[in-house]
Order: C-alpha cells, then sequence, then structure tokens
C-alpha cells in the first residue's frame, strides 16, 4: 500500500475513461436541451392543458380543432422533438441521481442502459404515435 | 461576551481508535474571530490541540475547517455568527483526518499539478521582445479564476468529491479555466485530456455548494458549467468538421 | 454531517489504539452516510431539483397518452378529458405543475452560470442573461397558453 493518502473512503474510478470521453458531451446537450425546453414549455402546456381545462378556468377543446392540431405538420414535427428532449433529459438527470443518490457506483453500466435505453425506446414510439395519429 | 463552549473534534491516532469531541469552554472577547478563540484554546487551555493557521486574513487559505457543519475559513468567521454555542468545530471533510483539526490534503495537491495550472505556449517570445500584453477585457476574462487561495472549502462542501474520490474537483478546474481563459495561454487541449473525462468535469452534478462556500467568489461552479459547454461546443465541431482536432 | 452524539459514545480514552504504529500515520476516514442528502437543507434540495426530471418524463408521457386518445376519436378524447377532471389526477396534476415550476425556476437560475454571452468584446452580465431567460420563458408560456386557449375557443 502506497502511504499517500487517497481523499475520503469510497470507491476508486472504475470508469472506462476514453468510452466516456466521447459519449458525454452528446448526452450532456441531450439533457441540457431537454432541460431548456421542458422549463420554458412545460409549465405552461400542464397547467392549461391538465389543471385549467379539467378544471373548467378554459373552455375544453373540441376533439375535431384537437386532432386538426395534433396533425399539422409543423406540430408533429414540435412535439416528437420536444418529447425526446424530454426522455433524454430525465434519463440523464436520473441515471445520475440514482449513481450519486444512492452510490450505486457498481451498477453504473445498468443503470446507464436502462435509463437511455428506456429513453431511446420511448423516443421510437413517440415518434410513430405522432407521425401516424390522425 | 459570555464563555463561548467549543465543541472540538478531536483525533490522536496513537491514542484513540475512532475521533472524539473535547469541549473547551473559551471567554470570548468582541469580535473574535473562530480562529481566534482555537488560538486561546492552543495557548491556554490545552497545546495538544492541532490545527493549521497562517496569515489570520484570509489569503494563506489553510485555516479552513468545519463550523457548525459548514465549511469555512476560521479567520474570516465571527464567534458571534456561529452563537448560540456549542460552537462544533471539525475538520474539513473529504481529506483524511491526520490528526485533530488536520487533514491530509496530498490528494489535492497531485490534482492541482495534473491540470498544468501554469502558462503554456507552443513558441515562445524572448524576454528583448517584451512582454504578453493583454487588454483590461482580456484580463476579466479569467481574473475572477485567479482569486483562488486553495483552501479546499470547496472540496469539503462537494458530496461528489466524497463520493468519487478521483473527480478533480472544483479549485482544480476552475484553476484549469484560469489558464485556458488567458489570452497568453496556449494550452487548452493539453488540459482537456484531463478535464474531458468522467473524472473531469462530468462527475458534476452541478449541486453548486462549492460556489456557496467560495470565501473568494471564485465560483468553481460555474467554471465547470463553462468548461462543459466549450466541451460540448469542440464535441460539435468535431462531428462537423470530422479531419480537425478535437 | 455526521451528528455529535455518534461520535460521544467513544469517551476520550486514555488506553493507546492498539492499532497505531509509530511513525506511521493512521487517517481517518469518515464515512458517508447512504442517504448523504436527508438533513442538509441545500443538498435535498438538489436531490428535489434533481428529481423533477421524473415529473419532466411523467408529463411526455402523459401529452403521448393524450395524443393517442386524440387519435383514437372522439369518444376516447372525451374518456380522457373526463379521466383529467377527476379529483384526485386534478390534485396530482396540481401537484405536477407545481414541480414543473420548481424545475423551471432552478433550471433558469442556474443558466446564466453555464452561459457566458458577449457582445464584442464584452461580456454580458450574467443578470442580463438571466432577465433574458426569464422573459423567454414568459414570452414562450403566453405563446403556448395563447395557442391552446384559441384551439380551445
Ligand atoms: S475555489 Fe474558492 S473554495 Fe475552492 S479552494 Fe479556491 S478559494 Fe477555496
Amino acid at each position: 500500500m502506497s502511504p499517500v493518502a487517497k481523499g475520503a473512503g469510497g470507491r476508486q474510478g472504475t470508469e472506462p475513461e476514453r468510452v466516456t470521453r466521447s459519449r458525454e458531451p452528446l448526452l450532456w446537450s441531450l439533457f441540457s436541451a431537454g432541460g431548456m425546453a421542458s422549463a420554458l414549455v412545460l409549465p405552461a402546456l400542464a397547467g392549461v392543458l391538465w389543471v385549467a381545462v379539467p378544471a373548467g378556468w378554459v373552455a375544453a377543446p373540441e376533439h375535431g380543432a384537437m386532432l386538426a392540431v395534433a396533425a399539422h405538420p409543423l406540430t408533429r414535427a414540435a412535439v416528437s422533438l420536444l418529447l425526446i428532449l424530454f426522455f433524454f433529459h430525465w434519463a440523464h438527470r436520473f441515471r445520475y441521481t440514482l449513481y450519486d443518490g444512492l452510490q450505486l457506483y457498481h451498477l453504473n453500466l445498468l443503470i446507464a442502459v436502462a435509463t437511455y435505453g428506456i429513453a431511446s425506446a420511448l423516443s421510437a414510439l413517440a415518434l410513430w404515435i405522432v407521425w401516424t395519429l390522425g | 461576551m459570555e464563555p463561548v463552549t467549543l465543541k472540538v473534534l478531536r483525533y490522536r491516532p496513537e491514542e484513540e481508535v475512532e475521533p472524539t469531541y473535547q469541549e473547551y469552554e473559551v471567554p470570548c472577547q468582541d469580535n473574535w474571530m473562530v480562529l481566534d478563540a482555537l488560538n486561546h484554546v492552543k495557548e491556554r487551555l490545552d497545546g495538544t490541540l492541532s490545527y493549521r493557521w497562517a496569515c489570520r486574513m484570509g489569503v494563506c487559505g489553510s485555516c479552513g475547517m468545519t463550523v457548525n457543519g459548514t465549511p469555512v475559513l476560521t479567520c474570516a468567521t465571527y464567534v458571534e455568527d456561529v452563537l448560540p454555542g456549542p460552537v462544533v468545530v471539525e475538520p474539513l471533510r473529504g481529506f483524511p483526518v491526520i490528526r485533530d483539526l488536520v487533514g491530509d490534503i496530498t490528494d489535492f495537491m497531485e490534482k492541482l499539478g495534473r491540470v498544468k495550472p501554469w502558462l503554456i505556449r507552443d513558441e515562445k517570445k524572448s524576454p528583448d521582445e517584451g512582454e504578453y500584453l493583454q487588454t483590461p477585457e482580456e484580463v476579466a476574462d479569467y481574473k475572477q479564476y485567479s482569486m483562488c487561495i486553495n483552501c479546499m472549502l470547496c472540496y469539503a462542501a462537494c458530496p461528489i468529491y466524497e463520493l468519487e474520490p478521483d473527480f478533480i474537483g472544483p479549485a482544480a478546474i476552475a484553476l484549469a479555466q484560469r489558464y485556458n481563459l488567458d489570452s497568453r495561454d496556449q494550452g487548452e487541449e493539453e488540459r482537456m485530456d484531463v478535464l474531458s473525462q468522467h473524472d473531469g468535469v462530468w462527475a458534476c452534478t452541478f449541486i453548486g455548494e462549492c460556489s456557496v462556500v467560495c470565501p473568494k467568489n471564485v465560483d468553481p461552479a460555474g467554471a465547470i458549467q463553462r468548461y462543459k459547454v466549450s466541451a460540448t461546443v469542440d464535441w460539435v465541431r468535431s462531428v462537423l468538421m470530422p479531419g480537425r482536432k478535437p | 454531517m455526521k451528528g455529535a452524539s455518534e461520535w460521544d459514545r467513544h469517551a476520550p480514552s486514555s488506553a493507546p489504539n492498539p492499532r497505531h504504529t509509530r511513525y506511521h500515520p493512521r487517517w481517518h476516514r469518515e464515512r458517508i452516510p447512504i442517504f448523504w442528502w436527508v438533513g442538509h437543507r441545500r443538498y435535498t434540495l438538489f436531490i428535489l431539483r434533481e428529481l423533477t426530471a421524473v415529473l419532466v418524463l411523467y408529463s411526455g408521457l402523459l401529452l403521448l397518452a393524450q395524443l393517442v386518445a386524440i387519435g383514437r376519436g372522439p369518444e376516447s378524447y372525451q374518456a380522457f378529458q373526463g379521466w383529467l377532471a377527476e379529483p384526485w389526477v386534478l390534485a396530482l396534476h396540481t401537484f405536477v405543475l407545481l414541480g414543473l415550476i420548481f424545475h423551471t425556476v432552478t433550471w433558469l437560475n442556474l443558466a446564466p452560470k453555464a452561459l457566458v454571452l458577449r457582445v464584442g468584446k464584452i461580456r454580458v452580465p450574467p443578470r442580463a442573461v438571466l432577465v433574458g431567460h426569464y422573459l423567454a420563458w414568459i414570452a414562450v408560456s403566453a405563446l403556448v397558453a395563447g395557442a391552446l386557449v384559441w384551439v380551445a375557443g
């Protein structure tokens, strides 16, 4: 044992470093873009669609009108982009919350595969739903 | 002022397996700092207490300790501000304790060196060609990061450093940025090898406590996020223009 | 930080440490509690901030479900709207909305730290970047809410 003290007790690095170097910027930019998009859009969207309308403060939109809006190509493009960003925002943030918040360092790979995997699957599902709708 | 009870963590490895707390009644005077109270203990009550200090004016960065759970410079913390007692004084978190309030900072010193905190030049001017001049704006780009006094309060405040000891940590990254953002420096790429790893900037999840406790407003958390942004921009460029070096 | 009482049971002893060898340092390392973010206001807020990502995921799924209901025709759309109006669902979504606002506020407050903008050579003051982000939030909210209300009207 070297007599040099290394930080506090805990895990020593096990990360395959070159790999993370190439992936992190991609994952982090998806996380950031998703964070910004959700921060700007979601309170208004949730406030109107899921609180104000059900509570009766705003007239409920007719089905035909909603369908027309949802099927508009611009809406489809915007909604699919937003959904993909939301999912990857969640994946990245949740991954690190599990990783650091519960100290699951030994499950690093499993957590990463699960979170980004779920985000990818949901993104594919979202694309399919949004573009086949109507 | 009423006498103040200091509750100090003691660890004497030749005598005890686990640390203990010892209480001292200190007749503090008005405007005493926590360090003054510790010095009173050392001089008048118990000469065996060990801790580091030097300048008493917030410049040397050696008197950092945990006071009532928060990492502070004891020379810059009024006793009045941490009352009512007992005032709990412990070593900085995240560093192995050698004795009493003294932590082992070998790991930090090694990490500082790894980010190459000096001006790196590809081609050097000879002295008779004159100085490397900078405009006030160019100085302003890095001045904040150059205020660091290596007190390690930011490391003590950072849960990630405690959880992942290999994380290079707030002050080292801020210092790397101090040189990266210096118009005279050309070493960004060399530092990137260290910074763009998981144990470089990416282990950081922007808890932000480092910037809260920093006594010099260095804002290491901001430095780290800025580096993430520029690392991402570099990555995008390398994807769009593959031939180019990252 | 470990509570003081946890140390107290090791009353000061004069018995020498059997594991100590002269001239060999024997560091004390404090163990990290599993739930290190409990009991520290700011660490707890940090974890709550990170957990808002779950609400973002939920909102994405809910939006998707609503789109599916719209796509299936008027009946399923009405059923979905009826489910949204149930008291417990409405209560849940009010809570989700508050969480999403918490996400927005924490996100926008931190944005100026990462984003350094320049006009010419001068750095835009972080406060201006912050105000800009909040203005953007207001603008986007007005746009989204306006569009939805317009569809309803
Ligand atoms: S960044 Fe601040 S807290 Fe960290 S070592 Fe430097 S002066 Fe101390």
